[in-house]
């Protein structure tokens, strides 16, 4: 299974939580736990290693805020 | 170069390719459509490019994208037509892209007639799109002084990166007269490093825009603009006048209207008239300081329009009170006559007014 | 490790001023990488319109011009005379193409203008607050049309693709949608044969990109991209409607 990560420019989300609907492996979460520069809750991702850098959620976000990397 | 007879619209084409001008956008509409008729057969000749759009609207917004990429670009029409282009020349002044405009006017308001008039003047001076901004506007009396205003004009539209109108009337497109082109006089014309023509990878965008959202970047772009404006009215201003130190009456006409004052002139010179003549050729920046030249014991100023009176609010701006100031026009394509002029002097002279 | 997926160069470091969730930051992403894959960035010069996308010339990271509403495909039309060996491209929404310069549009693809436009089609106006654009459905509501879209009173929403594909100059017509990650990747294809088109000289050429906006449509960005849809997609069906091979 390809293994990937990703990495989010959290002060640049604008919270639209587009991102969550489209990662097949559910782990792209809503950071509740603090606000970004633009006063939103950001995109973050819970569990790393089930990321299979498929580039769902870089593709949906209107915000370019996610940068994706795969291990080949 | 040999005189050569043309027809005033097609004038208008040749001197504009004299100045190389290699793109023009129009749409057909009387009394002007010999210009781009002329055009769309000379251009390809010089490489440039002739397009009828689907509209004046259209026209002047491919104007606006031409000038923006750095061309040397013009459009013409006529009144109703260049209503039309009111919106895209405000987006050109405030964008400061060179152009040149040509309005052979008739008769209006509404579709009006196809016969010459001089009603846009409050248009083309005072702006009929919005914002405060202006257009340098020529009026040329005769053919030959049309063309050389046209040359010139592409150089002053490009040495302060504004819109420039040539305004005519069907008289002066439609007439036949000798001319030359000759070359204007040197100027200096900035480099177009501002405009669109693709980064190459080696600069930052340019941007070609009149959009500044924040109040305080518009107000700073607007007073940049007044500045400009100053300048050109120092520089700019152009007029003819006649025996105006020691007149009687002076007569304010411009275009082929002055040509008319002039042979009312000369005939009541032949009665023993002091008739002075101002005929101005910028009509912005107008030449206010002229009206101050007048003889003081001066009995009145007479203006002459094609129109119910326009040009004559300026006069009477310019010679703040010191005169009466009368007017006598024809509207709707009707042409002033020498006799009719004559006559008003003559009641002026007499005191009857 | 390798980057799969990164910010492209096609794109200006400005963050945009869209609401959250509003696909004109996606589509801009699909111009901006399109442009690179092309190797016409540097010789691109694009034409935003008046609207959401106003501001898009500080978004492309190539030579803009600000065009009056509606009027984009003309400013464009005497770029790409003065500049025919430039990439010209306008960026409009519905309010611009479809309601104001459906003459402009029209008259482009006539003459078969050899420029590209990307048409944004959310079915409504957006920076002015929600009013109904000519592509707003029926039912759909909007500031200007409180009670829904009658077609009674301002008739059925018009189908941009299907009307251009009529015109022989049109050589590239296609409408896609950019509410799910496939829907997107399909649509950055479609863009990217729109743009060859007028690269080998063929002709006009335009994408219709079915759009959301969360904000006027009163839903969260989810909730938008479903009811596009369940609603959009239904009326604007998505395909291409005419290719250089059969536009001879």
């Amino acid at each position: 299974m390809a293994k990937g990560k990703v990495t989010f420019k959290e002060d640049i989300c604008k919270g639209c939580e587009l991102c969550t609907t489209v990662c097949p492996v559910k782990i792209i979460v809503m950071d509740r736990s603090k606000i970004n520069a633009k006063g939103y809750h950001p995109a973050t991702v819970t569990d790393m290693d089930k990321c299979i850098g498929c580039a769902n959620c870089a593709t949906i976000c209107p915000d370019v805020v996610i940068t994706v990397e795969r291990f080949k | 170069m040999a005189k050569v007879l043309m027809k005033g619209n097609e004038a208008i084409g040749a001197a504009a390719i004299q100045a190389g001008c290699k793109y023009f956008f129009g749409y057909p509409i009387t009394p002007q459509s010999e210009l781009p008729e002329y055009m769309a057969r000379e251009l390809p000749k010089v490489g440039g490019v002739f397009l009828q759009a689907e509209s004046e609207i259209a026209a002047i917004n491919m104007v606006y994208g031409a000038a923006g990429a750095g061309a040397r670009v013009m459009t013409s029409s006529s009144s109703p037509g260049i209503s039309l282009k009111q919106e895209g020349i405000s987006y050109i002044a405030g964008a400061e892209l060179p152009c040149l405009i040509v309005n052979i006017m008739r008769g209006g308001p509404g579709l009006g007639s196809i016969q010459p008039s001089q009603t846009d003047y409050f248009q083309a001076t005072r702006g009929g799109g919005n914002g405060d901004y202006r257009l340098v506007v020529y009026a040329p009396a005769n053919i030959q002084e049309m063309v050389d205003l046209i040359i010139e004009g592409f150089d002053v539209a490009d040495q302060y990166r504004n819109p420039v109108m040539i305004l005519g009337d069907g008289m002066i497109g439609q007439m036949m007269e000798p001319v030359e082109f000759k070359p204007p006089k040197r100027r200096e014309i900035p480099e177009k490093d501002w405009a669109t023509t693709g980064t190459g990878g080696k600069r930052k965008p340019n941007i070609i825009n009149s959009l500044y959202i924040a109040a305080e970047d518009l107000e700073a772009h607007n007073i940049k603009l007044q500045a400009k404006y100053k300048k050109i009215k120092e520089n700019e201003v152009r007029v003819e006048s006649y025996n105006i130190e020691d007149a009687d009456v002076v007569i304010s006409a411009y275009g082929t209207t002055a040509r008319i004052a002039k042979t009312a002139i000369a005939k009541l010179e032949s009665e023993g008239y002091k008739v002075g003549l101002i005929r101005p050729i910028t009509l912005w920046p107008y030449p206010y300081d002229e009206f101050k030249k007048i003889n003081p014991n001066c009995k009145g100023i007479l203006t002459v329009e094609m129109n119910t009176g326009q040009m004559v609010d300026d006069v009477k701006i310019a010679v703040e009170g010191k005169f009466p100031v009368h007017f006598y026009g024809r509207t709707g394509g009707m042409v002033p006559t020498p006799e009719a002029i004559i006559e008003n002097v003559k009641k002026i002279c007499g005191g009857e007014i | 490790m390798t980057i799969v997926f990164e910010r492209t160069k096609g794109l200006t470091d400005v963050e945009t001023h869209y609401c959250p969730g509003c696909t004109h930051g996606i589509i801009h992403r699909l111009v901006g990488e399109a442009m690179v894959e092309l190797g016409v960035l540097d010789k691109a010069i694009g034409v935003a319109p008046v609207g959401c996308s106003v501001f898009a010339y500080n978004y492309f990271n190539c030579d803009m011009h600000e065009a009056a509403h509606g009027r984009a495909p003309a400013v464009a039309t005497g770029i790409k005379r003065v500049h025919p060996e430039n990439f010209v491209f306008t960026y409009q929404g519905d309010g611009d193409l479809a309601s104001i310069g459906t003459a402009e549009i029209v008259h482009a693809a006539h003459r078969g203008e050899k420029i590209s436009t990307i048409f944004v089609n959310n079915a409504i106006y957006g920076m002015t607050g929600g009013q109904m654009a000519p592509t707003t459905l029926v039912g759909q509501k909007a500031t200007t049309a409180p009670g829904g879209r009658s077609e009674e009173h301002s008739g059925r929403p018009i189908k941009i693709s299907e009307m251009l594909a009529t015109i022989h100059g049109a050589k590239f017509v296609e409408r896609v949608a950019v509410n799910t990650p496939a829907n997107i990747r399909k649509a950055k294809k479609a863009i990217i044969e729109c743009f060859k088109v007028q690269l080998e000289g063929k002709g006009f050429g335009i994408v219709e990109v079915l759009s959301t906006c969360p904000t006027n449509w009163g839903m969260t960005a989810p909730e938008a991209m479903k009811w596009l849809e369940d609603n959009m997609i239904p009326y604007y069906p998505l395909g291409n409607f005419r290719r250089p091979e059969e536009a001879e």
